[in-house]
């Protein structure tokens, strides 16, 4: 059985060079055009979903989704992850554990019987049956139709019963005033945050930040829905389990090796 | 003789004229400048506004609010009406050309909202200055690194383009 125990995430140990972003965004362009140029044949051999149009609503037709290879990562690839995330909607460890902002963390396991160790990342499991949704007094807690799980932070009055009912401890609270936030991460006193799945890039048509910055293969994102996609293909595959799958949360995260 | 006469004359009426338009001029600025207590907002550094300032200074609070949902919940992101555009068009600078936070009575949002006592949430959780000012520092430091490290690899395949880049860098081509 896995237990979840805060991982000790430590600043300052992150052994992964930062990302090139200008190489990748170029690369992306390049890849685009090889899209364009060779339309049909490309799309459906990868099956990936095409850029939403920016003045689209989200759908149903889609439902975002992770599959996370624990086997795959040592305990620095996942502290890359959660320095990928810091670093992409602007959250900080301050040195206060009990307070500091958490959206992703490392979970180190252990085999009592066996002895074998491993850890992963953990964040929001992005359910479908979110117990998080349910519980929150104001609706300030809500699933997007694509399936993302997010806080209104407008309307969310810093209750925490979402973090309470949440089995995976996703979720934090922000004590301090924060300043200089990034543009499309607002957070704020007073408001329970989780991790987003990188919602304002995958608007965009680009991965999650922890996706980008794990280890090849380690992290799949993708459509659940699309049959097609690399994720639902993984999935339909090999075996892959759900954390507290007991509980019938039916969460869009889903790991391998555990 | 006459002739200087006549300069003079000139010359007065001339200086004349000048005086009248100038006091004329100074009148007139009186009357526009508003007292010192109306709110008196800093120009906006980008065009057009999406909608007629009027009508935005009416009705800007329902339009971010409509907005945020659609942004939010639908994952709507045009740039229309968007808080992001707002903090960046009416960014406003101090001495040392850094973008003000709303903790400055100089903010935009501010120059208004102090004057009309109604206090705003935006800024506990959106950044009351845009992105761009704050990294602009280290992406210029980034940029010219880059920049330098490309030319050194030319320099070492002998690539054509090297004095093109080196042109670019020495500011000599945009």
């Amino acid at each position: 059985m896995i237990s979840l125990k805060q991982g000790q995430i430590e600043a300052g140990e992150h052994k992964t060079a930062p990302v090139d972003e200008a190489g990748r965004r170029k690369f992306l362009k390049g890849s685009a055009a090889a899209l364009a140029l060779a339309p049909g044949m490309t799309l459906f051999a990868y099956g990936e979903a095409i850029t939403k149009p920016a003045e689209q609503a989200v759908t149903t037709k889609s439902r975002w989704g992770l599959l996370i290879d624990a086997a795959k990562f040592s305990d620095e690839d996942v502290d890359a992850c959660v320095k990928a995330c810091q670093d992409e909607n602007g959250w900080r460890d301050t040195g206060k554990p009990m307070t500091d902002a958490q959206w992703i963390r490392r979970v180190n396991l252990k085999n009592k019987k066996t002895d074998e160790q491993f850890s992963l990342p953990m964040m929001c499991q992005h359910c479908a049956e979110a117990p998080c949704v349910d519980v929150c007094p104001t609706g300030a807690s809500f699933k997007r139709k694509d399936g993302i799980v997010l806080v209104d932070k407008h309307i969310c009055i810093g209750c925490r019963y979402c973090m309470m009912a949440c089995p995976y401890k996703a979720r934090s609270f922000v004590h301090e005033h924060i300043e200089d936030q990034k543009e499309h991460a607002p957070r704020g006193i007073g408001t329970v945050e989780s991790c987003t799945m990188c919602v304002h890039l995958v608007d965009e048509g680009k991965e999650p930040a922890c996706v980008k910055a794990a280890p090849e293969g380690a992290m799949v994102f993708g459509d659940l829905n699309d049959k097609t996609s690399k994720l639902a293909q993984l999935i339909k595959s090999v075996a892959t389990q759900q954390v507290r799958a007991d509980l019938n949360l039916d969460p869009g995260v889903r790991y391998r090796n555990i | 003789m006459k002739i200087v006469l006549i300069m003079q004359k000139l010359i007065i009426t001339l200086l004349g004229v000048a005086f009248i338009g100038v006091s004329l001029l100074a009148s007139v600025g009186q009357a526009s400048a508003q007292p010192e207590w109306m709110p008196n907002p800093p120009k906006a550094i980008g065009g057009q506004c999406d909608l007629d300032p009027k009508e935005m200074r009416k009705t800007h609070m329902t339009l971010l609010d409509h907005k945020r949902d659609q942004t939010m919940r639908d994952g709507i992101r045009t740039k229309k009406y968007s808080l992001k555009k707002c903090i960046a068009c009416h960014a406003v600078k101090d001495k040392s050309n850094k973008c003000v936070t709303v903790k400055d009575e100089r903010h935009f949002c501010r120059s208004c909202h102090d004057y009309a006592a109604v206090r705003i949430d935006c800024f506990d959780c959106h950044a009351s200055r845009p992105e761009d000012s704050l990294n602009k520092a280290t992406k210029a430091a980034g940029n010219s690194h880059d920049k330098l490290a490309g030319l050194s690899s030319i320099g070492k395949t002998g690539d054509t383009t090297d004095t093109t880049l080196r042109r670019f860098i020495a500011g000599e081509v945009k």
